[in-house]
């Protein structure tokens, strides 16, 4: 993956900082946004990676994220929608569940994927009528297809995220972007202990096997647009 | 002419003036321009997204308020931090720049506080408004900085304040653009779909296009800038197939037809520092996809490399008489080369050197007439 540019959301702490991790240990360059500046450059410093500050279900921060991505990458290959918000905490029935509170799992989940794939995209279809391939991996969940009671705001916004990520590909097959949005399974993450606080963590998923199946399935999507 | 003062990329009602290689002058929809694209021939358009390249603060050793406007790099490099740039002093955008005031006095090894950025003025070039600046600190940092201060150029006909999603065109890439490559507004996915299925092709080139005018005719008369420019293996490529199969290519952009005449097509890097205009030969662009452009503009001295005086003063009649839309968010022309025609009527030099040389020391050797080997 040496050469790979990588641009990650959410990369600073659970599922988003094993990804950076992970493509670093692959040899790709990785740009990763977050909201947190200190965090940033912490972990910006200790993976070698480029940190970026900001907020992806702010409109306003979308476009000055995208320029800094490319400009520290010289272009993308992949794009990995990660950061996601739960809707309300502690957990809520969705009759419960605030206007506001719906409206915040939206523009993190669904809405700042939108406005960051399509700011990119740009991007990746130059590199895709370059030969190198583009890849979008959006981090979707069993909450996308299954009814569980009080994960109305995540689940309905991660099955938005979900038929959004068919339908970009069937639309951007033909310019050789390829969208993948696969569940990584119930992981020990930050996210995780503020929806269920009470779970057993022995029997959660690393992160690190998470984001080793993942980058898997990015490579293998790379490799079959170069066949 | 009118000018559109709305911020939208692509209006329902856009419309399209065609000049045929065969002179004719026809008018269409602008959603109907792929209707003109053969199969065979191929578009290329400038994929790079536009710089918020508007930065406002203040000169550190007499505390007056100005405003940068970079305009122009030697290089794509991120670690290139060192542009030339106009100035203004007080007032914004809403004051036409005909009437803007000049910055303070500055001399080279002043510093200027720009938001979170610090810039050091290199020198002048050449002009009260024209400097060359350089920014302290880490390339990454001042990418960050830009990112986050900086405004796009704004117009004083603009109705409203642009944001950046306003200036980026649909395939916007790398940012390296100080203002809207706005020919690229009339692209969208599905009129690329749609070439594609008419047995066309779609290409990009990636080129830092420069400020369109200054209101200051001294400066103006010294644009466009020379502009730095990427050319693609794979574009150079199709570029070859296209001419080898008996297409035409059609450029998106005025600044597309100077950069893809300066590489002569092939691939690589460099920086496009010549004149298109009457008695330049077109080697590598067949058609033009730009905005409507009136006699006085610079743009419009390019279109003289396409089609004789007779032709476009027809144009500019048809443009006139049906108030066309004009500026970055108007309507658009496509104009095809009338083949074999003696376009001079004045014949100047193809090539005008003299701004070339003015920034000579600045673009460090970079000022090359043919593209280097690929970055």
């Amino acid at each position: 993956m040496t050469d790979l540019k990588v641009a990650i959301t959410g990369g600073t702490s659970g599922l988003g900082l094993a990804l950076v991790r992970e493509f670093r240990r692959r040899g790709a360059r990785v740009a990763f946004v977050a909201r947190t500046a200190h965090t940033v450059a912490a972990v910006a410093q200790k993976h070698g990676a480029h940190g970026i500050v900001g907020d992806v279900a702010r409109k306003e921060d979308i476009h000055p994220v995208a320029l800094q991505m490319t400009a520290a990458l010289g272009g993308l290959d992949v794009l990995v929608n990660n950061a996601s918000s739960l809707g309300p905490t502690p957990l809520a029935l969705l009759a419960d569940t605030e206007c506001e509170q719906l409206e915040l799992a939206l523009a993190t989940n669904v809405l700042g994927p939108f406005r960051l794939t399509k700011a990119l995209l740009g991007a990746l279809t130059a590199s895709a009528r370059e030969g190198r391939g583009a890849v979008v991996l959006n981090i979707s969940s069993d909450a996308a297809i299954n009814a569980y009671a009080q994960w109305g705001a995540y689940g309905a916004s991660k099955a938005a995220l979900a038929q959004m990520s068919a339908i970009w590909d069937e639309e951007l097959r033909a310019e050789g972007v390829r969208f993948l949005w696969l569940d990584p399974g119930d992981m020990d993450t930050p996210l995780h202990a503020l929806a269920l606080p009470d779970a057993d963590r022995t029997t959660l998923k690393r992160p690190e096997r998470a984001a080793r199946e993942l980058v898997d399935a990015v490579e293998a999507a790379l490799a079959k647009e170069h066949a | 002419m009118i000018a559109a003062s709305a911020p939208v990329q692509r209006p329902r009602d856009a419309r399209l003036l065609v000049i045929g290689a065969a002179r004719a002058v026809t008018q269409a929809a602008r959603v109907e321009w792929v209707d003109h694209v053969r199969p065979g021939d191929l578009v290329v358009a400038n994929d790079a997204a536009t710089l918020p390249a508007s930065l406002r603060g203040t000169h550190l050793a007499s505390g007056a308020p100005l405003e940068v406007r970079l305009a122009g790099r030697a290089s794509l490099a991120t670690e290139d931090v060192s542009f030339s740039a106009v100035l203004f002093g007080a007032g914004d955008w809403r004051t036409r720049t005909e009437e803007r005031a000049l910055p303070p006095p500055l001399a080279a090894g002043d510093r200027l506080a720009l938001g979170p950025l610090v810039a050091t003025v290199q020198g002048a070039l050449g002009h009260p408004r024209l400097l060359r600046l350089r920014f302290e600190g880490e390339p990454t940092a001042v990418w960050a900085g830009i990112a986050r201060h900086g405004r796009p150029i704004q117009y004083a006909y603009m109705s409203q304040a642009l944001a950046l999603w306003d200036v980026w065109t649909p395939i916007a890439a790398l940012p390296v653009a100080f203002e809207a490559p706005s020919a690229g507004f009339a692209l969208d996915w599905r009129s690329l779909a749609r070439l594609r299925s008419r047995g066309a092709d779609f290409a990009t080139i990636t080129l830092a296009a420069g400020i369109s005018s200054t209101g200051d005719p001294a400066l103006d008369a010294r644009l466009p800038l020379a502009e730095p420019y990427r050319l693609s293996a794979a574009t150079a490529a199709a570029i070859g197939d296209a001419k080898g199969r008996g297409g035409r290519i059609i450029a998106v952009g005025t600044t597309v037809v100077r950069a893809l005449e300066h590489s002569g097509g092939r691939a690589g890097s460099g920086v496009a520092d010549q004149r298109v205009g009457p008695g330049t030969e077109l080697g590598v662009v067949d058609a033009l996809l730009t905005g409507t452009h009136e006699p006085q503009e610079n743009h419009y001295q390019l279109l003289r490399a396409f089609a004789d005086e007779a032709t476009l003063a027809v144009a500019s009649a048809a443009l006139e008489a049906g108030r066309y839309r004009t500026h970055e968010f108007g309507d658009s022309m496509l104009v095809f080369k009338t083949p074999g025609a003696v376009l001079s009527n004045s014949a100047p030099p193809k090539r005008h050197r003299a701004w070339t040389q003015v920034l000579a020391g600045f673009l460090r050797g970079a000022a090359v007439s043919s593209p280097s080997a690929s970055a």
